[in-house]
Order: structure tokens, then sequence, then C-alpha cells
């Protein structure tokens, strides 16, 4: 695969691995977040840690949209489903999401409703022609990079005078999840989580551009490198966040630079920017009420508007007692560090939020890193 | 995250539709949030999108530059 | 002026019309209708010795040596994809359960439960594309049962398919016979069935030309256990692909498994699909694929003999048994690292993220 390939390249791994041995220096540590679930993929799944010193550490973010939507909305889209005439569709992700109860949205399609796995927003679209006489609700999650699509099947819908369409729209924007981190009491003043740099997202920044980091480099003084998801993207990504520590810099530079501007998708920004505005808050699962952190659909849309078509209110879900993920996330504590990890809380019974797509992080450790928990025990 | 990958467009469709091709793969996306897209240019896909484009230079440039890290690295080891 | 001629009286009226009939639920109901299917379709087109007793049961006549048997239900959408159909794999996917005991499999029942409304052709190209493979395999359809369902009970066809076959002496292939040190091999390329199912599914959209893998392994096998009679384990790595089948065999085994990445054969196309998915190929369904274990010193001639055989061209040593109390499968990525091959906690579906 041209441009996949090339940067999964074990033989250059090796050498980018040497180099970042010799100026990582050894008398101090190196506490990187990767922010996105899509870095905490690749570094499980090729392994990047065995090839990274001992001294960078890695602690992984909370870029991945399926675990931190909270259970209570998730819960609204069950209940959407379990309405009469209605078809509920979604993305692959969010189907085995256990909401309250252990509900999950295959598991009320095992109880009857009608839930469809979509690939893509213009597919949920494409079933409200389909199906005239049923209310189709697509059940819209993720990032900056996930938003464009929705906004332009909502334009589409516009344009098509659909009458059986609308979009739960559940958006949620990465600079304000980064300023939240770096923001939090433990990060920020006890300096219990020496945070000293981040990855910065590869496919949210192909929209948004390596602008709204800059912010963080002046403000805070963390440098954020926009890094590619391939492992090689990350190695190198990881050796200039070294760099600029040597250096005592902290700029926004961009690895991902095959893909990314300084302002992104100027085009795809207009489109979002046409039918979404900013909710004042948003609740975060792991991370608590958010201000200023997602996206809701503009009032000249209302009509597409799941929420206020089905007339649907947000409660609270309670999160089980024992669950680490608000400090999981934040770096504060490791997967392993929490009581549940492992025993109750897995892939298959997931209990906080990041076990619940294999992005999260300790979803990610479990599948893919157990073993080391295993010879360090042994 | 956000699942995306770089592929060549194959074929250009009516109404801002695409056929891309990965490999002996290939699939149908909307071009809705991209201009001036042509035959060969390689775009970034995330949900049957094409959600920008990929600069086949400055790829080039991060492999010459990745290349040039892990050498200097195994002469610096070697000597 | 010629004599006139003797006409029987037809049986069953009118025949079965296979271009545009379609099954009804008189046709699983015990009477004449449901003769005239098995006359006409299951009986002509599986033909063989057993069926045309018109019994309830075959009655058989084994070699000397220990039987082996297996079970397995059907149930595919779409029914037809590039490379098979349901019939085939019903065949196929038996065949390879009993082959991989070392057994040379015999004899198949089959049983039929049809959703009524459910068109005759495809009814008919399911049954003869079943037969075909039998025959293909040398192995008799022996006994089969049809029943047919309302509408809206079934999804158009399932069928079952029950086998037996005989394991030659002296030869005990068993997946708890794993030890460390064993090589384990794979007969050629991962994910190819699972792709080409998912090709057909319009939903995921893409096009690919990878057709399924779906064949009988049991001539392979036969080649196999006469080079290396010391084979420890073979299993077919079906749903859940090679991962679930290599921790079943860590954990049968009491043992792990370190794999590596670079050593597994995969087609671009299977790899394509994947990513474009989110999916990871060792996960995907085969349905013409072995996993065998063996002890190392006849690791390369093993390879060498499956690869003299069409279906085991692209065979590869995909990694090695190790000690390991936790069974853990872990692999070494081609990128330098190493990861788990976990246990799949569902089937995987396309992410987006």
């Amino acid at each position: 695969m041209k441009y996949i390939d090339e940067f999964r390249d074990g033989v250059t791994a090796c050498g980018v691995a040497k180099q970042m041995t010799l100026e990582a220096k050894p008398d101090r540590k190196y506490n990187l977040m990767e922010f996105c679930g899509g870095h905490t993929h690749a570094i499980y799944r090729y392994g990047v840690r065995d090839l990274l010193p001992d001294n960078v550490n890695m602690i992984h973010g909370p870029g991945c949209p399926v675990c931190v939507l909270p259970i209570g909305r998730l819960d609204m889209a069950l209940c959407l489903a379990d309405r009469d005439g209605v078809t509920l569709c979604t993305y692959g992700d969010m189907l085995r999401v256990p909401g309250s109860e252990g509900r999950s949205l295959l598991k009320a399609k095992a109880e009857g409703a009608d839930i469809r796995m979509v690939y893509s927003a213009a597919d949920a679209l494409k079933l409200a022609h389909q199906l005239p006489d049923r209310q189709v609700v697509f059940f819209a999650i993720g990032f900056e990079t996930t938003t464009p699509p929705t906004a332009v099947a909502i334009q589409s819908a516009q344009a098509q005078g659909l009458e059986n369409f609308t979009v739960f729209c559940n958006h949620v924007l990465t600079p304000s999840a980064i300023a939240n981190i770096l923001e939090s009491p433990d990060v920020r003043e006890l300096g219990t989580v020496p945070i000293d740099g981040f990855l910065g997202p590869a496919h949210v920044s192909v929209v948004i551009g390596s602008q709204p980091y800059e912010f963080f480099a002046r403000e805070y003084h963390k440098p954020v490198i926009i890094s590619g998801f391939e492992p090689l993207d990350v190695m190198q990504s990881i050796l200039m966040l070294i760099r600029q520590l040597n250096s005592g810099r902290a700029e926004v530079e961009n690895q991902y630079i095959r893909a990314v501007s300084r302002h992104g998708n100027i085009k795809a920004k207009r489109i979002v920017a046409d039918v979404f505005e900013l909710r004042r808050q948003f609740e975060w699962r792991g991370l608590g009420v958010v201000p200023y952190s997602a996206l809701r659909i503009k009032d000249r849309f209302l009509k597409f508007n799941a929420e206020a078509r089905f007339n649907l209110n947000y409660t609270p879900a309670k999160e089980h007692n024992g669950c680490q993920c608000g400090a999981i996330l934040r770096g504060v504590l490791q997967p392993i560090d929490c009581k549940l990890f492992a025993t109750t809380c897995t892939p298959e019974t997931p209990m906080g939020s990041c076990m619940v797509s294999s992005e999260g992080a300790c979803a990610a450790h479990y599948i893919y890193g157990r073993y080391q928990d295993e010879a360090e025990t042994a | 995250m956000c699942l995306a990958i770089p592929a060549r467009v194959s074929q250009m469709l009516d109404d801002d539709r695409a056929i891309i091709e990965i490999d002996g793969v290939q699939k149908e996306i909307s071009l809705a949030l991209v201009d001036d897209v042509a035959i060969g240019d390689f775009v970034i896909v995330h949900v049957g999108y094409a959600l920008g484009r990929l600069d086949p230079a400055e790829a080039e440039k991060t492999l010459e530059l990745l290349n040039a890290i892990s050498q200097t690295s195994s002469e610096t080891v070697a000597s | 002026m010629s004599a006139p001629q003797v006409r029987t009286k037809r049986e069953f009226g009118r025949p079965l019309n296979f271009k545009r009939g379609v099954i009804e639920l008189s046709h699983g109901s015990g009477g004449r209708a449901m003769t005239q299917l098995i006359d006409e379709l299951f009986a002509k087109s599986l033909a063989n010795p057993w069926l045309e007793q018109g019994n309830d049961q075959a009655c058989l006549e084994l070699p000397a040596g220990r039987v082996a048997m297996t079970t397995d239900s059907y149930v595919i959408s779409p029914l037809f994809f590039p490379g098979g159909d349901i019939g085939s794999l019903a065949v196929h996917g038996t065949i390879n359960d009993i082959a991989m005991s070392g057994a040379r499999p015999l004899h198949l029942s089959a049983g039929f439960i049809i959703e009524a409304g459910f068109p005759l052709s495809d009814l008919k190209q399911i049954v003869e594309s079943m037969a075909h493979a039998a025959r293909a395999a040398e192995v008799a359809v022996v006994t089969g049962d049809t029943k047919v369902v309302e509408r809206g009970k079934a999804d158009g066809v399932f069928i079952n398919t029950t086998g037996i076959g005989v394991i030659p002496e002296g030869l005990h292939l068993s997946g708890d016979l794993a030890q460390p040190g064993d090589c384990i091999l794979i007969n050629g390329t991962i994910g190819d069935h699972g792709v080409a199912v998912m090709s057909e599914r319009t939903e995921l959209d893409f096009e690919v030309s990878v057709v399924s893998d779906s064949a009988a392994l049991h001539d392979l096998v036969r080649v196999m256990v006469a080079t290396a009679p010391q084979i420890r384990c073979l299993r077919d790595p079906t749903r859940g692909g090679v991962a679930t089948t290599l921790n079943e065999l860590a954990r049968q085994s009491n043992v792990g498994m370190v794999i590596q990445e670079a050593a597994i054969p995969i087609r671009p196309e299977v790899s394509a699909v994947c990513e474009l998915l989110g999916l990871d190929p060792l996960y995907v369904a085969n349905e013409g694929k072995l996993i065998a274990v063996c002890p190392p010193q006849h690791a390369q001639s093993l390879v060498d003999a499956m690869k003299d055989h069409p279906l085991g061209r692209k065979s590869a040593v995909i990694g090695e048994v190790a000690a390991d109390p936790h069974h853990f499968v872990r692999m070494q990525t081609a990128f330098g690292g190493s990861r788990v091959v976990d246990w799949l906690s569902s089937e995987q579906l396309p992410r987006i993220c």
C-alpha cells in the first residue's frame, strides 16, 4: 500500500530507535502523551514501545470518540432505537458499547430494535430514501475528522427536502479536551503528572490544521508534534519531542506534513461551521463536563436535529465506583493501577471508558500488552 | 482516533464522487470536502469521504528524513 | 399405424419449476411435494447408492480404524460469494473438520432448513454445488433431511452437515499435543474467505477480486501425514481466523506461541481491505487453510511437501511453540516490536476509529 507500507518499515525503525537512544538523556524522563487512540493503537499494534528508550513514557490520552462518549448519551440513543418507527444507524464502533445496565445497541437489536451499522453518514442518508415510512436517525460520533461528513449529510438532507432523516449529534472537539487535561489540577498545579509534550492528532489535524495547537505550546510551554498514525511517524515524532525537550523548546511542529497544513481543510471547516455551533458544555466520559467541547446542530437545521425532534433529554448515568478511567486518561494512573483492570473490567465486559474500544488505553493494554505485566510480576 | 488511509483516485464520477484504489481494492467515495481533485491524486479517506490531499513530495521528504536518521544512527553506533 | 404408446401416469403432475418456482411449506411437510423435491433435486444431484435406496438412514460399512465424526451448521450471508456458496462450504467445512484428525473423510449427511419463498433456482444451484464439491472430494452425501419454515423465520437457507471418516492406523493428532520448540505452519494466505464474503455485502461497498479459499483439505492432509506422521496437531482457522485457532491450541496444549508477522502469507488486497475497514486479518475467516504444529526437525520437509500440493503453494513456517503458563500468543511484528495476539472479544465489526 503506497504511503502506508513505507511508514511501517522495520529496518528504518531499528535505526530511528538507535538514534532515539543516542539522543534521549539518561538522567531524565520523557513523559509524552499521545492524545489520539490512533497513536495508542499504532504503539501497541506494531510494538513501538519495545523500540523506545526506557525513559520515554507514553501516556495514552482521551482521543477515542467511543471511549469518551458518556453512558448517558448512549442511553439516549438506546431510548431512540426503542421507539416505534425509528431506524437508528451508526458506525460499527458504537454497537457493542454497554450503556446503563449493560445494554448495548447490539443487544437492543437482538431484542427487536431496528439498528443498522453504516460505514458512512452518506449511507444513513441513503437509508432514509429507501425507508420513507421510517424515521432514520444517524447516531453521529467522532472528532473533527468525522464531523465534516455528518455536516455534508445534513446539508444534503436539507437540499433534498428529506422529512425522515435526523442526526443525533455527539461530535466533540480535540483542543478543548487537551486544554482540559492541561488545566486539570493534578497536571497543572500539583505536578504529579508531568506531561512533557504531546503527540498531536493526525487526521483531526488534516481538517483543523496545526494552528489550533499553537496556543498550547505558547500558554502551557508544552511541545506538540502533529504526528501521522503509522508507526514510523510515531517514532519520528517522539524523536522530535525528545529534541525539543532537550533544547528547552516548546513549539508546534508538523511531522505529518504530507497531509496537514497550518490551516487545515478550509472547505471542510466552512461546511462544519455552516451546520454546527458550539455547545456551552458537554460531558466527556472520564474527563467530566468540559466547557465548549462539543458541537450541536444549528437552529437553521433544526428539523434534522434528533434531540429536538424526539425531545431527548440528557441524564448523566452513574459510572462504576472503582473505575479509574478519569485518572488514566489524564495520565495520573496506568491501566494496571486500576483494581478493576483485567479482573471485572475486560473487553468482553467493559466497566469504564478506556476498555470499551480497542483504542482505549485499558483495552489496548489488555489486548496487546498484557504479557508484559505477567512477565514483570512473574 | 479516526481511521483514515491514503488512496489513489482512479476514476472521477458525477456528483462530487470518485473511485479510489488501494492495492486492487476499489471503493466509491465522496469528494464533497475537497476541491480540484484529479485522477492520480492521493487523498486521505475517512468514512467514505476524502478529507484532504496527500502531498507525495512531502511524503518522500519525510521518508528521506527517516532514512537519514536511521543511517546516521547506524554510522554513529558503528564508529 | 404405430402401436399406441404405453404412458405411465406422471407421478407428480408437473415437474418442479427451477426457473421461477419457490419453496413452499408443503415442500417440507412430508407429503408428495417433499418427495418430489427430494427426487428431482436432492437425490438426482447428490446421486449415490445409499440415497437411491430411499431409506431414512444410510447403512455403512467402514474400513478398520478409529472413526472421526463431526457436525457443523452453516448460516452465511450472502449465500453466494466469489469462490463458492453455502453448498460447497457445507461440504468443505465438514470435510476439513474430519481431516484435521488425520482421517480420510468418507460420508456426509446434509440437513436443510429452508425459508418458504426461497427460489428453487437458488436451491438448485446450492445443491448442485454441494454435489460437485462432494464428488470432487470423493465423499458421498448418504442421508439428508429437509425442513421448510415460514417466511421470515430463517435467512434463506441453513445447512447442517455431519461427517465421518476413518483415521489411518498409528496416527494420533490432537490439539493438546503441541510442545515448546515445535514449529507452527500454515498452508497459504490468510483472510481470503472473510474478505471475499465481505466484498459481497453491499453495505460495505468496496470491490476486490479476492475469491474465497473454500476447499477440501483432506488430500493435502494425506500428503502431510505421509511426509511427517510426527505432526502433533492440525486445525483449520475458520471463524475467528488464525489468531483464534492459535489461542485455542495454546490453551489446549498448555503452552504459549510466538509467531512472526513477516512470515504470515497475506494477499495485498486482503491487507488493503482490512486497512480500509479497520480489521485485523489475523481474525478474518478462512475456509481452505490449516494450521499445523510439528516437531522442528520435520518442519522443513513438511513445508516442502505442502508446497508441492496445489492447496499449499504458499505454505510457510510462521512461528513456534513456547513454554508459557499464561498461554499467550505473541507476535514479533514486522516493525520490530512484539504484542499479544489475544482472543477475539467478539466478531470484528468494521470501525471508523
